[in-house]
């Protein structure tokens, strides 16, 4: 057996840059924090692989089966004999997978922000909390237990909130990271309440024995049921209710496109490569107790994720901010893995779900975070987020542009891109099990194509727009980053992932499914196409059709006027109606108790206050007299 | 005796009669002591060492109050009690 101890480097050695550069920061040169911290990811990201490596390839398994290696472990706290808090490094095929991504991606956009927050204020403090983030996303994934991975994922949604609001002084920053906080916290609690309830049945928190398809989670699972579902399978809705909340699924998704106020790099590592695929990530984590105690459990999942998926697409559609339609690209394809999980099944072919969600969760994190780099370039050279005050850059971005369009066909599924291979395994899988959800994702996968040509094409084409100064390519920084993430983004779909990461460990065969395959690149034209047609030239088309639609399309610029009905929830029913009460009961029978007590002993000593004269003969008077009086009382009751 | 110094304490107002009387309050406490023990204890010396001590607490006391009466007289320029009344609400 290979020794693995040394991964917990992987964990500590951005723990130790956060507290250098958050405590030191300041007394450094900004561009050696900046360094430092690049450095940092650069050891970081070469562990990943080496791990990688030796996991996938120099460890030897017998059955050709991928187990799940405890690299590291400590017990944390010990609550009782049995059930204990651990803190560790969980090695197995999705964390190991996991691994590679994360620090691929943050070790980009470490880079790429070098070049993208020059000369910003707070540069240090940016890279500090860059470096939290990607030490708590790594011990989210590394976690050897799920309340390690509770701490670690309420660690990333902190460092995602001091992300969001690194823009301090801009009121809108600072909304959109308190709503991104509360809302995420929010379904946390349902997350919590799933660790509590999974653990009280099964006595455990780690993920080994829970998800061991023999273990006692599994075989004695179930428990007494409630309302028509065993209390297992409620526990694992709860679970997801987490999940749904970070990953921003429907109903949960509300602050996704307002977080896009943070810095770009950001929202590239944030909000569309790691921390929202964390739920993804938990439903993985847990996938063989969804499966064998908690397919109802399963069901939602899928069909929250087809929904999401949906929903976001006609959102994404409508949108002119060029960040928030990625945010809703992003939502969207997150739907896409959590609805590839929702029909897979465990071990070999039928977990095709499964590892079609990994392949796809990595292709998106490559391809997403380009995205994301790109519009960073784009909002970089011409100061606007809008895409209405774009057109024509192709002329002075020209690498920009060639990622861009890359990354593009990408997320369209058109071969031989990877985005093509991971999203005809989600259908594949689909097609198989559902397939209402399979004609759903079907239909997204040309709208996707279709919003995601109409922001090439009217970035990039069209009619120049009037600009303050020439655009010019962003520095090497950033344009390098853009290029080794295109050229993953290109080539990541020959990955054998069937053979890497399975819901068992054991490697299966697929083959291309053409009766999936072709309609999908098919649609996927076809979206390009009417995109193609509408926004390549100027023209008035996307006006007309707007006109016609145009209740329905303001309702979708609108977001469905999701906002609307949060607000409408909160402020009208559940301030007027629970949190008006409470307030009150609080300010009158709890501080009315406290302040009559405070108020009868005023008075009562304002009454008292006159026996103190200061003449010392009263004192000496009412003592003797007392004296007496005592003493008489004692000779008499006494007898 | 021990009634004439209350009655001494409680009516005089001059501090130095005040404090005259505290010993004769003492006093009559020594006298009580010597007298109980000889009649109910005659072969105990217990009574007999307590008055010792207070007679040297007494001495004591005596210097510390006459100690405390001159700086109230330099104080308020008086040694009456009820002229001395600052410590109240």
């Amino acid at each position: 057996m290979i020794n693995f101890t040394y991964t917990i480097w992987i964990l500590l050695i951005p723990f130790l840059m956060f507290i250098l550069l958050g405590l030191a920061g300041h007394k450094l040169k900004p561009r050696l924090s900046g360094l430092l911290g690049t450095g940092g990811l650069a050891i970081i990201t070469l562990l990943s692989y080496i791990t990688a490596y030796k996991y996938f390839f120099a460890t030897p398994w017998t059955d050709e089966t991928y187990k799940a290696i405890t690299a590291a472990n400590t017990v944390w706290l010990q609550l009782t004999d049995k059930l204990h808090i651990d803190l560790g490094v969980l090695l197995d095929p999705i964390s190991v997978m996991m691994l590679v991504v994360v620090s691929t991606v943050s070790f980009m956009v470490h880079i790429y922000s070098i070049g993208y927050m020059k000369d910003e204020k707070g540069f240090e403090r940016f890279f500090a909390f860059l470096s939290l983030f990607t030490f708590s996303m790594l011990g989210l994934v590394a976690a050897t237990n799920i309340f390690q991975m509770y701490i670690f994922w309420e660690l990333v949604g902190i460092s995602s909130y001091l992300l969001i609001g690194f823009y301090y002084q801009k009121p809108s920053a600072v909304a959109a990271s308190k709503k991104a906080f509360i809302v995420t916290r929010f379904a946390d609690m349902g997350f919590l309440v799933g660790i509590l309830i999974l653990s009280f049945n099964t006595k455990t928190f780690d993920f080994i024995t829970l998800t061991d398809p023999s273990g006692p989670a599994i075989t004695h699972g179930g428990g007494a049921a409630f309302l028509g579902l065993s209390v297992m399978t409620w526990s694992m809705i709860f679970v997801y209710m987490g999940g749904v909340g970070k990953s921003a699924m429907f109903p949960f998704h509300i602050w996704l496109p307002d977080a896009m106020e943070g810095p770009t790099p950001v929202s590239a590592l944030i909000h569309a490569a790691t921390m929202v695929v964390a739920g993804v990530y938990l439903v993985a984590r847990m996938f063989p107790i969804y499966v064998f105690s908690a397919p109802a459990a399963l069901y939602v999942v899928a069909y929250v994720g087809a929904f999401s998926s949906l929903f976001a697409a006609i959102i994404a559609c409508t949108q002119t901010d060029i960040k928030r339609v990625l945010a809703y690209s992003t939502m969207s394809q997150i739907g896409y893995m959590m609805l590839a999980l929702g029909v897979s099944g465990y071990g070999g072919h039928e977990g095709l779900g499964f590892t079609a969600s990994m392949f796809h969760l990595s292709t998106h994190a490559m391809f997403k975070a380009l995205l994301f780099l790109c519009s960073g370039a784009i909002i970089h050279a011409v100061h606007s987020n809008y895409m209405t005050e774009m057109g024509g850059l192709r002329k002075y971005l020209p690498i920009t542009h060639f990622t861009f369009l890359v990354a593009c066909l990408t997320i369209s599924g058109i071969p031989p891109f990877s985005g093509f291979f991971s999203k005809d395994e989600i259908l594949a899988a689909a097609f198989d099990h559902n397939k209402f959800l399979f004609a759903v994702e079907y239909a997204v996968a040309g709208i996707t194509a279709f919003y995601m040509f109409r922001l090439y094409f009217s970035i990039f084409w069209g009619r120049d727009a009037q600009y303050h100064h020439t655009p010019h390519e962003a520095p090497l920084t950033m344009t390098v980053p853009l290029i080794i993430l295109a050229a993953g983004a290109a080539f990541a779909g020959f990955i054998p992932f069937n053979k890497l990461v399975t819901s068992n460990g054991q490697a299966f065969e697929t083959e291309m499914e053409w009766v999936v395959a072709i309609p999908s690149v098919l649609i996927g034209l076809l979206g390009i196409s009417v995109a193609w047609v509408m926004y390549k030239k100027t023209s008035d088309i996307p006006d007309r059709l707007a006109s016609v639609f145009r209740y329905s399309y303001k309702w979708a610029y609108n977001k469905f006027y999701m906002d609307e009905l949060y607000l409408f929830v909160t402020k009208k029913i559940i301030f007027r109606y629970i949190s008006v009460p409470v307030a009150w009961f609080d300010r009158h029978i709890v501080d009315g108790t406290m302040n009559s007590i405070a108020t009868i002993t005023q008075v009562v000593s304002f009454r008292i206050r006159r026996f103190q004269s200061g003449q010392l003969q009263k004192y000496a008077f009412a003592f003797v007299s007392g004296t007496i009086l005592l003493t008489i009382l004692l000779i008499f009751l006494w007898r | 005796m021990f009634f004439v110094g209350i009655y001494g304490f409680l009516t005089r107002r001059n501090l130095i009669t005040i404090l005259m009387s505290v010993e004769i309050i003492l006093n009559s406490v020594n006298i009580n002591f010597m007298a109980f023990n000889r009649y109910l204890f005659p072969n105990k010396l217990d009574g007999m060492f307590f008055s010792l001590f207070i007679i040297a607490v007494a001495a004591a006391e005596a210097a510390v109050a006459i100690a405390i009466i001159i700086n109230i007289y330099r104080r308020f320029t008086t040694i009456n009690v009820e002229d001395v009344n600052e410590m109240k609400f």
